[in-house]
């Protein structure tokens, strides 16, 4: 259970870019990828996976390192929703918005979680604390309205019981 | 070892089908898929290994979706001369329980779905026995024989359920790479095509394209061909390719074999959706035992024949489903699809002939190619053969994956394999086609489930989502809620699609705001025609049709949001307020207890009064009243 920290303490500001290591970011391009234009998705994974989100300077590096403008990848991050430009918090909080989810009352639920995080779809609070999104269809659907939190699905949630879910991860 | 002919299988197979089908041990499936963790299975399953975790007498293994969600997670035990028994709703306090119960010989019946008859009856039509030497249990029925069961017809998903995933050994021992390697030997690739097309196999992904006439067509033009399965499953509602992948992933990987065998290609990709981490990491321990089995590779079984599979995943995108905005994606460029006036078979990945088809169409393949075309287009109607897989979700009691042949009757999908409405509530439509599909009224439920009917009727049969909607669903938030999805995942490059969307969206939010005007609904036709008429791809083009059958089948709730500013399934917010019928409460304070604003007042025994002014309208004693007392007006 948290003690002080409230759930909500608003959004989140934009905070410097995390240390690079380039050495780790070319063995990442050259070793694992080939160096090949056509891998630039899952590098781009693979970056997010490290740090979490995709610093900019590690973006620009990519770019000379494949030859690639950085537009391309600027463009290519933020079309694919699975992208943070932004750092995330240290919990991930994922509602099911998914047909099953939406019929069975996910909304209500979603309303309650921005309500009490106070903040707002792909959103992290300014603890670093949580990161929310909106998620279509996880495929547990028997288990609708469905929430994730980092690798632990609950199931059949209603909106009373958010806060107390919540509360269980620091 | 090298898989190098038949006999090679043969020899696995012969090995594995005694401790599959006849283990000397008590064996364990517990059914591992993403739905069953999240019900708590891994959690069983490790309570399970560390009470049991050598050889003593328990082999404690995993399995991937056995189907019936609504009761996961579901394990199975079988043992030499027990009955093979489904437990369902195994938690991790009640798998040891069961355990002890089965090797002492008592069977709870509380506990128990059903018992299983002889599983390769799945694969050979004629067995429908009991295990063999096994005197059945009674009192518990055969799991055929439950509702659920009863009219599935399980050919995509044949071993889902039944093997370890992750073991090639027991893919072989249900038939696997039998198709493949007698292929490879003795068709050629004309032969194998034609078949495909005898079969009448058509694209399980949405469009519903002839599987046979596209590989002819990609078998035509010369280059350097490739073979890529689409597991891009993005409609909200529809998991069955996942659980394919996650329950067999080698029937895949055959399937996409035979293919490449037919077409002339040297190279595969498998395009798997991000939010699906488990099917991907089974495809690699699928790839690579196939590879150790020199199944995969360079000269496999000897031939001159090589073929290579590599997995690419995508990263949020729905419109990467459609086949050439998933080609671009695959080559590391944003998913934005092109227009087809050269088809992808001619023209497609790296502007080669590449062919396209998804999982669910894979798996298929080598049950066609094993037991023949005609054996396989028995099943089904007249211009749609086989089965399909479709994900049965909503407001339904059982929830599940279900495979049932083409044209059986949504009545009987929706009232006996899903048990029909919960809670006595009232069946208002079924959306099928997911975001690009249509609401079925109650007037189709006799419509026989196939391409062609569906289409009719203004859905569509799309990747196999089948989401059912009670008198608690409010149709115009539902066409909203598609159109809101659609206008996120819209590419943005073609104006229609773009501008269309986003307007229809627009008007339907306002609708369910209660700022609905005159003319919208017309205005909403208008455009959703036109969006229909003249976008680029697959996603525009059926954009509007959610919108336009909603309308067309539920018109009056369009106008009673717009004229009488009423939602009468008390789901748009403005539009409806929640009262206490003074009559049928019974003062039970559940409500009361519940409600975040504790605005719900009244004394025990005596009929509870809302306030509505303060009412956020959150819903939550609308769910908690067991009386029906809490009223939408």
């Amino acid at each position: 259970m948290s003690e002080a920290t409230p759930l909500g303490s608003g959004k989140s500001k934009r905070i410097n870019d995390v240390e690079i290591d380039y050495m780790e970011l070319d063995k990442i391009i050259e070793e694992d990828f080939g160096n090949d234009k056509e891998n630039l998705i899952m590098i781009i994974q693979a970056i997010q996976r490290r740090y979490n989100y995709l610093p900019k300077s590690a973006l620009a590096y990519l770019a000379t390192s494949i030859g690639v403008p950085l537009s391309q990848i600027y463009g290519v991050a933020t079309f694919y929703s699975s992208f943070s430009l932004e750092p995330r918090g240290r919990n991930i909080v994922s509602i099911c918005l998914g047909t099953a989810c939406h019929v069975r009352g996910g909304e209500r639920v979603k309303e309650r979680i921005v309500e009490t995080l106070n903040i707002g779809d792909g959103q992290t609070t300014e603890d670093m604390r949580f990161t929310f999104e909106t998620v279509r269809c996880i495929g547990c659907c028997s288990l609708g309205p469905v929430i994730k939190i980092n690798e632990d699905t609950h199931g059949n949630i209603s909106s009373d019981q958010v806060v107390n879910i919540l509360e269980t991860y620091e | 070892m090298k898989i190098a002919s038949i006999k090679d299988l043969e020899s696995i197979s012969n090995e594995y089908s005694k401790k599959l089908y006849y283990p000397e041990t008590i064996k364990v499936n517990i059914g591992m898929a993403s739905c069953g963790i999240a019900a708590g299975a891994r959690a069983a399953l490790e309570k399970a290994v560390q009470e049991y975790p050598g050889d003593n007498g328990i082999h404690i293994g995993q399995t991937g979706c056995i189907g019936f969600c609504q009761e996961e997670p579901l394990v199975e035990i079988l043992g030499a001369g027990k009955p093979r028994v489904m437990y369902k709703k195994i938690t991790e306090d009640k798998i040891l329980d069961i355990l002890g119960d089965y090797t002492e010989g008592h069977f709870n019946k509380k506990l128990i779905l059903g018992q299983m008859r002889d599983p390769r009856s799945l694969l050979e039509d004629d067995i429908q026995n009991p295990v063999a030497d096994v005197t059945p249990l009674e009192g518990i029925p055969f799991l055929e024989d439950i509702p659920f069961y009863h009219n599935q017809v399980k050919v995509a998903l044949r071993n889902c359920g039944y093997i370890d995933p992750d073991s090639i050994e027991e893919y072989i021992a249900r038939d696997g790479y039998f198709a493949f390697i007698s292929a490879l030997n003795n068709m050629e690739p004309k032969e194998i095509i034609r078949t495909i097309k005898d079969s009448g196999l058509r694209g399980r992904g949405g469009g519903g394209f002839p599987a046979g006439v596209k590989w002819e067509t990609c078998a035509k033009h010369e280059g350097n061909r490739y073979i890529i399965c689409n597991a891009d499953e993005g409609d909200p509602g529809a998991y069955m390719d996942r659980s394919i992948l996650e329950g067999d992933p080698h029937s895949v990987l055959e399937g996409m074999l035979i293919a490449a065998l037919a077409i002339g290609s040297g190279e595969g990709f498998i395009y798997a959706r991000n939010e699906y981490p488990l099917a991907v990491k089974r495809l690699i321990t699928a790839i690579k035992a196939a590879e150790k089995f020199g199944l995969l590779g360079d000269n496999i079984a000897g031939s001159d024949f090589s073929f290579h599979v590599k997995i690419s995943t995508g990263a949020g995108a729905f419109i990467c489903g459609e086949s050439t905005a998933l080609m671009a994606s695959l080559e590391g460029n944003v998913g934005r699809p092109r227009a087809k006036y050269v088809h992808t078979v001619e023209k497609g990945f790296r502007q080669q002939p590449s062919n396209l088809n998804n999982v669910e169409t894979y798996a298929n393949v080598p049950v066609i190619i094993y037991k023949g075309a005609q054996n396989y287009a028995k099943l089904g109607t007249e211009r749609s053969k086989g089965t399909k897989v479709f994900s049965l979700v909503g407001k339904i009691k059982n929830t599940g994956l279900v495979e049932v042949p083409m044209g059986i009757s949504l009545r009987n999908i929706v009232f006996d394999i899903g048990g029909g409405i919960p809670k006595k509530k009232k069946f208002k439509a079924v959306q099928t086609g997911g975001p690009s599909g249509g609401c079925i009224p109650e007037q189709f439920l006799d419509l026989g489930v196939d391409f062609d009917e569906l289409t009719k009727v203004g859905s569509m049969m799309g990747s196999g989502g089948m989401i059912v909607m009670d008198q608690d669903t409010c149709m115009v938030d539902l066409a909203r809620y598609f159109v809101d999805f659609l206008n996120e995942e819209s590419c943005g490059q073609c104006n229609p699609c773009r501008e269309g969307v986003k307007r229809m969206l627009e008007i339907l939010t306002d609708i369910c705001a209660g700022e609905g005007k005159d003319g919208d609904i017309e205005l909403l036709e208008e455009i959703g025609s036109m969006t229909q008429k003249f976008s680029l791809c697959g996603l525009g083009t059926s954009s509007p049709n959610p919108v336009l059958t909603t309308i067309l089948y539920f018109r009056d709730e369009y106008e009673s949001h717009i004229k009488h500013k009423k939602c009468p399934a008390g789901v748009c917010k403005n539009l409806f307020y929640y009262e206490i019928d003074t009559e049928a409460c019974t003062g039970c304070m559940l409500c009361a207890k519940k409600c975040p604003e504790q605005i719900i007042t009244g004394e025990k025994k005596k009929p509870h009064t809302l306030d509505q002014d303060k009412c956020i309208k959150c819903g939550i004693c609308y769910e908690a009243c067991k009386f029906d007392a809490v009223c939408i007006k």
